[in-house]
C-alpha cells in the first residue's frame, strides 16, 4: 500500500489564478490563505495542519511589472527582491535595491515578494523602510474595486494592516521621485546573511549645488511598532552637509525601541544616529 | 470557474523527467520531492528557509523547497542535486573540487551548498570570493567554517591532481566516504524509512514547567482517522527514567503529571502519513495547568526555588572539585593577582540535520535506524526502557548531518521503539527544528569567578575558580562537565597551587549535555580573559606570559600527572610569534588612521583530556580477510562528518601494511561491528584508532605467522592472493585455499584498546587521561566602536596532534571548531522558548568566518596511534578567549558576558565613557 493512499477528508483547495478578478472572485467565494514566495508563510505555519486553502499571486502578469516614468512609478506586488535587484532603475531606488539584496539570501530573494514583505507587517520587515522615502502608496483590489492608501496608514501595528477581507495588494506605487534624489540604506544585524535586523535606516536626499542637503527622507525600522519616517530630523537635516549632520539621539520622538532578542532599546537608539549618518554619506557618495 | 490548478494533480519537469504528483494544498515543495517523488537528495533541515539545505534550482532559480507551495511548480522546471550530477558541467566540476578540498564534512548541508554554486556558476558571474558569499549565504554548514567550500567553488573546473600514494597516515587523502556526500545518495535519519511507515508525532510541554491531566486519549485515537495510537508514560514497560550515566538516568520519556521544561515530552501519537499532514495537534485532549519555574541559577538555587529532582537537595546535582598545593596562600603571596566573573550562554548545536529515524520489528527484535553519535549506548539504554535484553535491539545508524556532542543522548529512538512494538508497523519520526532546539542538549550556561596570581617575574602564583553550570531539568552529561571543568580549568600551564570546583545546578530549562569540549570552552573564556589581565599588570606581552608559564615534559598538571613526552602547548604558543608580532603591528598601523573602526590581536591557549575521565573507554576494531581477497575493516567508530571513516583507516592500513584503498569499511551497526565506543571527548582517533592499529597488527602477524616471514615483510594484496615479501624470499598464500568461517573470513583479528588512567581522588589527584591535546589561537578583529560590531578578520589556530594522520581532515575539523567557537563568541545564546529557530538563534554564516591558518605540531603522543591525539574539542576552546581578548585589544574594553553581541560591546563601550 503506498503510503499515501489512504486519503483523508481534506475540503482545502489550491487556487492559481491568471487574472485579478479571478483572484477576487476566490477570495469572496472561499477566504483562502494568500501565498506568494512563501518565505514568511510557511516559517509561520511550521507544522500546522494542511486544512487551509491558498490562493497563489504569483502567476498573475499585471502584478509582476515594474514601471518608473514621470508620472510616478509602479512595482507589482508579486515582484520578488530579485527582479528589483536586475531592474534598471534611478539611483532614488538605491536604497530599495540595497535593502533587496540584504532580504535573508538569494534564495529568499529569488522567491520573496515585496507585497509579502509589506503585508507580513514585520517591524523589522527590510522594505518598508526604503519604500517610505520613496513616498509609497499601496493599491489594493478587493469585492468593492480598487483603493490606494499610502504605505504608513497601510501598517497599522505588529503584524497588523489595513488590508480588509477578501482585498489582495496589487502593486506600491509612488510620485515621481526628486530630481536628483540619491538614496541609501545601512541594515545593522549580528551576523552576514540570514539577518533579522536590529535596526535598519533608509534616507533620500537632494542635494543642492552647494553640496548641502535641500531635501531629506530619513525612515527607521525595527524601532518601533511600524517603521517610521522622521519628519522632525529630514527639516532639520535641510541646509546641512549630509557628511557631518550631527544627530541627536533625543531628537528622534519618533523612535520607541524595546528590548529584544537582539539588542536591548538603549543600544537600538544609540544606534540609529550612526545609521543615519552613514546612510547620508553613503547616499552623497552615490549621488 | 477553473482556478483550482493541483486540486488533482500537477505536472512538472523533475531533473529532465516529467512527473506528475498530488499535494495537499499548501504542502511544501520539500516534503512533495522527497515524500512523493524519491528525491531524497533534498535535505530538509529547519523548514523556514533559515539554513537553506532544501536548495533546489525552479527554472534555474535557487529556492528554498520548504518555503514553496508544491503547486507552484506546476510547469515549472525543477533541479535537484541528484539530477544535476552527471547532467550538468557545473555539478561535475563542483564534485570534483567539493572532493578534493574536502568541502563537505557531514554532507547534510552539501546538496544545499552545491545547487546553489551551480546557480552562480551558470550565472556567468566573475568568480571572486564576494561572489561565492553572496551566492552561498543562504546555506547554513556548521561542521566546516566554509574555508573550504569557499576554495572548492573558487577552484571548480580546475583540474585536480589525483589522490597519490597508499594513503597512510600523514596523507591529506580525500575523504573515503565521500562520494555520496556529493551526488546525494548517503542517506541521512530522515531518509531511510519504508515507504509505509506509519509517521509519529511527540506531544511536548508549552510551558517550563507545568502541571497536566492526559484526557480519553485512545478515545481521541479512536475518533480521528488515520490515527493509530497514542504512547504515553504507562506505555513505558521497562526503567521509568533513562540517562547516560547510569547513576544519574533521571529522565522521563514521558513526563508523569508535571513536566520540568518547555519541549519536554507526555505523550506521542502515531499514524498514517496522510493523517500526520492534516495533524492539528490543539485537538489531542490534554488540559495543561502553568506552575512557577526556575529558569535561571540564581532563581534554582534560592530556597523557595521547588526541587526538580527530590534526591537532590537545593537543586544541585553533583560537584567537581581539584585541588593541589595551597591556592590561598600562593594568591597572598602573589605580587600581582586578577578576579573576574564570566557568564556563558546556553549554545546549541544546530547540526543542520535534526533529529530522525525510523523503528521496526524484525521477527522479535527491534531495530532502530537513526542518527547517533553511540550506537551501542542506545542499545543498552533501549534495552532499559522496553526491559529486554540488549540483544533483542539493533541500532543501525544511518548517516549522520552534526553531532557536536547531542547526538550521544538518546532522542528520537525511545518513542520510535515503543510505537514499533506497540503496532508491530515500521514508525518513523523526524525532529522539526523547533523540537529538536526545544528538547536536545545545549552547551550548559556558566557562571564563573576566578582569581588568579603571579610573581613579579611572571610566573603563575595560585589560582581559584568557581564555577556554576545551568545543567537544566535532567543530568545528561552534566556531571561529566562538572567533572572535568575543574581539571581543565588552569588551562595548559603550570601552576602548583590551585582549587577548582563546578557544580551543575538544575533548572525548568532544557538540558545542558555533551557539547565539543564539555564545559572546558566557558572555563577557558574566564581563565584565558584573566590571563591578559595578569600579563597587562605585569607589564608584559600577553603572548610571552603564556609561553613562559606554559606546561612542558615533565611538570605536573593540576592534577599531579606529569608527561614525560609530548607536552606541546609550548610548542603551540611559540608556532603563533611571528604572527603575534606582525599583526599586532598591522593593527597599531592601521589604528592610527582609523579612530572607528579599531582592529586589535588577541591569543589564547587550551587543552583537552582525550577519552573519558578516569574512566574505562574501550573500543573494540575487528577486521578480516575474505576468500576473495577482500579486506573488510568493521569500523563501529561514527563518523558524523569529523572523519573517522577515513582517519581509522588510514590508521589500519598503515599498520596492516596495504595501501588504504584496499580497505572496504562496514559501518557502525550493533549486529556487525563491535563497540568502538562514542563518538565524543576527542577519542576515536586515539582509542578507535588504537583498537584498529592493534587489530591490524594482530592480522599481519596471523598472515605472516603462516609463511614464518620477518616481521618487516612487505604484503601486497593481489587479488584473491597475499604476496608476503621478506629479505629471503616471497612467499604467497592463496586465500580462497583457506577455510572461511561463519562470516566468511579465512583470516580475522579483533583487538580493544583501552586507554590508561588513573582514578581521581578526593582532591582530584591522579591521572584523568592517558593524553592531552594542545592548542593555541590568534584572532584579528576590527570592531565599529559606534555600532559595538565585531568583524573577526583573520585567525591563525596552531594545534598539536601528535600525528596528522590526515592533514586536510586535521584542518577541516580547526576551521569548522573555530566557525562553532566565534559564533558561541560573538552570537549564539539559546533562550528556551524564545529562540527555538535558526532565524532568532543565529550561527555564523558564511560571510562571518576570517580566513583560517592552520598550523599543524606533532609532538608525538607516547600512547596514540603512531603518535596521533584527539581534536575534536580542541578546535574551539581557546576560539571564543582569543576573540575576547582581541576585542579587548581593540576596544579597550573586556566583555565578560557571552555572547559578545554589538549590544552587549557597546554597553561596555559606553560605561567606560560615561562611567
Amino acid at each position: 500500500m503506498n503510503f499515501h493512499e489512504r486519503k483523508l477528508p481534506v475540503s482545502a483547495s489550491y487556487f492559481a489564478p491568471h487574472t485579478l478578478d479571478e483572484a477576487i472572485e476566490v477570495m469572496a467565494a472561499h477566504a483562502p490563505d494568500i501565498v506568494a514566495g512563501g518565505t514568511d508563510y510557511f516559517p509561520s505555519r511550521d507544522r500546522s495542519p494542511l486544512d487551509r486553502s491558498l490562493l497563489d499571486v504569483t502567476r498573475m502578469p499585471e502584478l509582476r511589472t515594474i514601471s518608473v516614468s514621470d508620472a510616478g512609478w509602479r512595482i507589482g506586488a508579486a515582484t520578488t527582491w530579485t527582479d528589483l535587484v536586475r531592474a534598471d532603475l534611478p539611483p532614488a531606488f538605491d536604497a530599495l535595491r540595497a535593502a533587496a539584496r540584504e532580504v535573508g539570501s538569494v534564495q529568499i530573494q529569488n522567491a520573496g515578494t515585496v507585497a509579502g514583505n509589506l503585508c507580513n507587517a514585520s517591524p523589522a520587515a527590510d522594505g518598508v523602510p526604503p519604500f517610505l522615502v520613496l513616498n509609497a502608496q499601496v493599491e489594493l483590489a478587493g469585492p468593492n474595486g480598487r483603493r490606494h492608501l499610502p504605505l504608513a496608514e497601510f501598517l497599522k501595528a505588529p503584524r497588523r494592516t489595513d488590508l480588509q477581507r477578501g482585498e489582495i495588494m496589487v502593486a506600491i506605487h509612488g510620485p515621481p521621485v526628486p530630481q536628483g534624489a540619491t538614496s541609501a540604506f545601512e541594515k545593522l544585524g549580528a551576523r552576514r546573511y540570514l539577518v533579522i535586523s536590529i535596526a535598519m535606516t533608509a534616507v533620500l536626499i537632494v542635494l543642492d549645488d552647494d553640496g548641502l542637503i535641500s531635501e531629506a527622507r530619513v525612515a527607521v525600522g525595527a524601532c518601533s511598532p511600524v517603521a517610521q519616517r522622521l519628519p522632525g530630523l529630514e527639516a532639520a537635516l535641510v541646509g546641512q552637509s549630509p557628511d557631518s549632520p550631527g544627530i541627536d539621539a533625543d531628537a528622534l520622538p519618533e523612535l520607541t525601541p524595546i528590548s529584544d532578542v537582539r539588542a536591548d532599546a538603549r543600544y537600538r537608539a544609540e544606534a540609529v544616529p550612526h545609521q543615519i549618518e552613514r546612510a547620508l554619506q553613503r547616499a552623497a557618495r552615490y549621488g | 470557474m477553473d482556478k483550482r490548478i493541483g486540486l488533482n494533480s500537477i505536472a512538472f519537469t523533475l531533473n529532465g523527467d516529467s512527473v506528475v504528483t498530488r499535494p495537499l494544498p499548501g504542502e511544501r515543495l520539500s516534503y512533495s520531492l522527497r515524500e512523493r517523488l524519491g528525491a531524497k537528495d533534498v535535505k530538509v533541515g529547519c523548514d523556514a528557509g533559515d539554513c537553506g539545505a532544501c536548495t533546489v534550482l525552479v527554472n534555474g532559480a535557487a529556492i528554498c523547497a520548504c518555503l514553496m507551495p508544491t503547486h507552484q511548480a506546476e510547469g515549472r522546471t525543477v533541479e535537484t542535486l541528484a539530477g544535476l550530477r552527471g547532467a550538468d558541467s557545473a555539478a561535475e566540476a563542483l564534485a570534483d573540487s567539493f572532493a578534493a578540498h574536502g568541502a563537505a564534512q557531514c554532507g547534510i548541508c552539501t546538496p544545499g551548498m552545491m545547487v546553489s554554486a551551480v546557480a552562480l556558476l551558470r550565472s556567468g558571474t566573475q568568480l571572486t570570493e564576494a561572489a561565492v558569499q553572496d551566492a552561498l549565504g543562504g546555506v547554513l554548514c556548521r561542521c566546516t567554517g566554509y574555508g573550504k567550500i569557499i576554495d572548492a567553488v573558487l577552484a571548480a573546473g580546475e583540474p585536480h591532481a589525483p589522490p597519490q600514494g597508499d594513503g597512510h597516515t600523514g596523507q591529506p587523502i580525500q575523504r573515503l566516504d565521500v562520494a555520496g556526500k556529493l551526488d546525494g545518495t548517503e542517506r541521512f535519519g530522515d531518509d531511510v524509512a519504508p515507504p509505509d511507515a506509519l509517521h509519529l508525532r511527540v506531544i511536548r510541554s508549552p510551558y517550563h514547567r507545568a502541571h497536566f491531566d492526559l484526557g480519553d486519549l485512545q478515545g481521541w485515537a479512536g475518533r480521528t482517522p488515520g490515527i493509530v495510537t497514542v504512547l504515553t508514560a504507562k506505555d513505558v514497560p521497562g526503567a521509568q527514567t533513562f540517562g547516560v550515566i547510569p547513576a544519574f538516568a533521571d529522565q522521563p520519556v514521558f513526563a508523569v503529571s508535571e513536566t520540568r521544561f518547555k519541549g519536554e515530552a507526555v505523550a506521542a501519537v502515531v499514524g498514517s502519513a496522510a493523517a500526520m499532514q492534516v495533524f492539528d495537534e490543539t485537538q489531542v485532549p490534554i488540559t495543561w495547568t502553568e506552575l512557577p519555574a526556575a529558569l535561571s541559577m540564581s532563581e534554582a538555587l534560592t530556597d523557595e526555588a521547588p526541587a526538580l529532582h527530590a534526591d537532590r537537595p537545593g537543586n544541585v546535582m553533583c560537584k567537581g572539585y581539584v585541588a593541589c598545593g595551597d591556592d590561598e596562600a600562593a594568591l597572598e603571596a602573589a605580587d600581582v593577582t586578577v578576579e573576574g566573573s564570566f557568564t556563558t550562554a546556553f549554545v546549541e548545536h544546530a547540526y543542520i540535520e535534526p533529529e530522525a529515524g525510523f523503528a521496526r520489528m524484525v521477527g522479535d527484535r527491534l531495530e532502530v535506524h537513526a542518527c547517533t553519535q553511540a550506537p551501542v549506548m542506545d542499545q543498552e539504554a533501549l534495552a532499559e526502557i522496553l526491559g529486554v535484553a540488549p540483544s533483542a535491539v539493533r541500532i543501525v545508524p544511518t548517516g549522520v548531518g552534526g553531532g557536536f556532542g547531542s547526538k550521544l543522548d538518546l532522542s528520537v529512538q525511545p518513542y520510535l521503539a515503543l510505537a514499533a512494538m506497540r503496532t508491530g508497523r515500521a514508525v518513523r519520526l523526524t525532529y522539526s527544528r523547533t523540537e529538536s532546539m526545544q528538547s536536545t542538549t545545549k552547551r550548559h550556561p556558566a557562571q564563573i569567578t576566578a582569581r588568579i596570581g603571579a610573581t613579579a617575574d611572571g610566573r603563575l602564583n595560585g589560582m581559584t575558580f568557581q564555577g556554576q553550570f545551568n545543567t537544566g531539568a535532567y543530568a545528561s552529561w552534566g556531571p561529566t562537565v562538572a567533572n572535568r571543568v575543574p581539571v581543565h580549568a588552569s588551562g595548559p600551564y603550570r601552576i602548583a597551587d590551585y582549587r577548582a570546583e563546578a557544580r551543575g545546578v538544575h533548572t525548568h530549562c532544557v538540558p545542558s549535555g555533551a557539547f565539543r569540549g564539555f564545559g572546558v570552552p566557558q572555563s577557558a573564556v574566564a581563565q584565558e580573559s584573566l590571563f591578559d589581565e595578569l600579563a597587562d599588570k605585569l607589564g608584559m606581552d600577553r603572548l610571552e606570559f603564556r609561553i613562559l608559564n606554559a606546561l612542558e615534559n615533565g611538570t605536573p598538571t593540576v592534577c599531579g600527572q606529569v608527561f614525560d613526552s609530548g607536552v606541546g602547548i609550548r610548542a603551540c604558543l611559540e608556532a603563533l610569534r611571528p604572527a603575534w608580532a606582525k599583526m599586532r603591528a598591522d593593527a597599531q598601523s592601521w589604528n592610527r588612521g582609523h579612530p572607528s573602526l579599531r582592529r586589535g590581536v588577541g591569543v589564547a591557549g587550551g587543552w583537552y583530556g582525550c577519552g573519558n575521565t578516569s574512566l574505562p573507554n574501550p573500543s573494540t576494531i575487528k577486521c578480516g580477510l575474505r576468500a576473495d581477497g577482500t579486506l573488510v575493516l568493521h569500523q563501529g567508530a561514527v563518523d558524523i562528518g569529523q572523519g573517522s571513516n577515513t582517519a581509522i583507516a588510514q590508521i589500519f592500513a598503515t599498520a596492516l601494511g596495504v595501501p588504504v584503498d584496499k580497505v572496504t569499511l562496514v559501518g557502525a551497526d550493533t549486529d556487525v561491528t563491535p563497540d568502538a565506543g562514542k563518538t565524543s571527548a576527542s577519542r576515536q582517533t586515539f582509542v578507535s584508532g588504537n583498537a584498529a592499529r592493534l587489530s591490524a597488527e594482530a592480522l599481519r602477524a596471523e598472515i605472516l605467522a603462516r609463511v614464518n616471514a620477518d616481521k618487516g615483510a612487505k604484503l601486497n594484496l593481489d587479488g584473491d592472493v597475499i604476496e608476503i615479501r621478506d629479505a629471503a624470499k616471497t612467499h604467497r598464500v592463496a586465500l580462497a585455499d583457506l577455510p572461511a568461517d561463519a562470516e566468511g573470513y579465512v583470516l580475522r583479528a579483533e583487538q580493544t584498546y583501552d586507554p590508561p588512567t588513573v582514578p581521581l581522588d578526593a582532591n582530584g589527584q591522579g591521572h584523568p587521561y592517558a593524553q592531552f591535546g594542545y592548542a593555541a589561537h590568534l584572532a584579528v578583529v576590527e570592531v565599529d566602536m559606534a555600532l559595538g560590531t565585531v568583524r573577526p578578520l583573520r585567525v591563525v589556530a596552531a594545534h598539536d596532534v601528535g600525528h596528522a594522520i590526515n592533514p586536510n581532515l586535521v584542518e577541516g575539523q580547526v576551521q569548522g571548531g573555530i566557525a562553532q567557537g566565534l559564533g558561541m563568541a560573538l552570537m549564539e545564546e539559546y533562550l528556551p522558548g524564545r529562540t527555538d529557530n535558526l532565524h532568532d538563534y543565529l550561527i555564523p554564516t558564511i560571510g562571518d568566518i576570517p580566513p583560517i591558518e592552520t598550523l599543524i605540531i606533532e609532538e608525538p603522543d607516547v600512547h596514540g596511534p603512531f603518535g596521533a591525539k584527539g581534536l575534536g574539542e580542541h578546535v574551539l576552546i581557546p576560539t571564543a578567549p582569543a576573540l575576547l581578548n582581541a576585542i579587548h585589544d581593540a576596544s579597550g574594553v573586556r566583555v565578560t558576558e557571552l555572547p559578545a553581541t554589538p549590544a552587549r560591546v557597546r554597553a561596555k563601550l559606553r560605561e567606560r565613557d560615561h562611567g
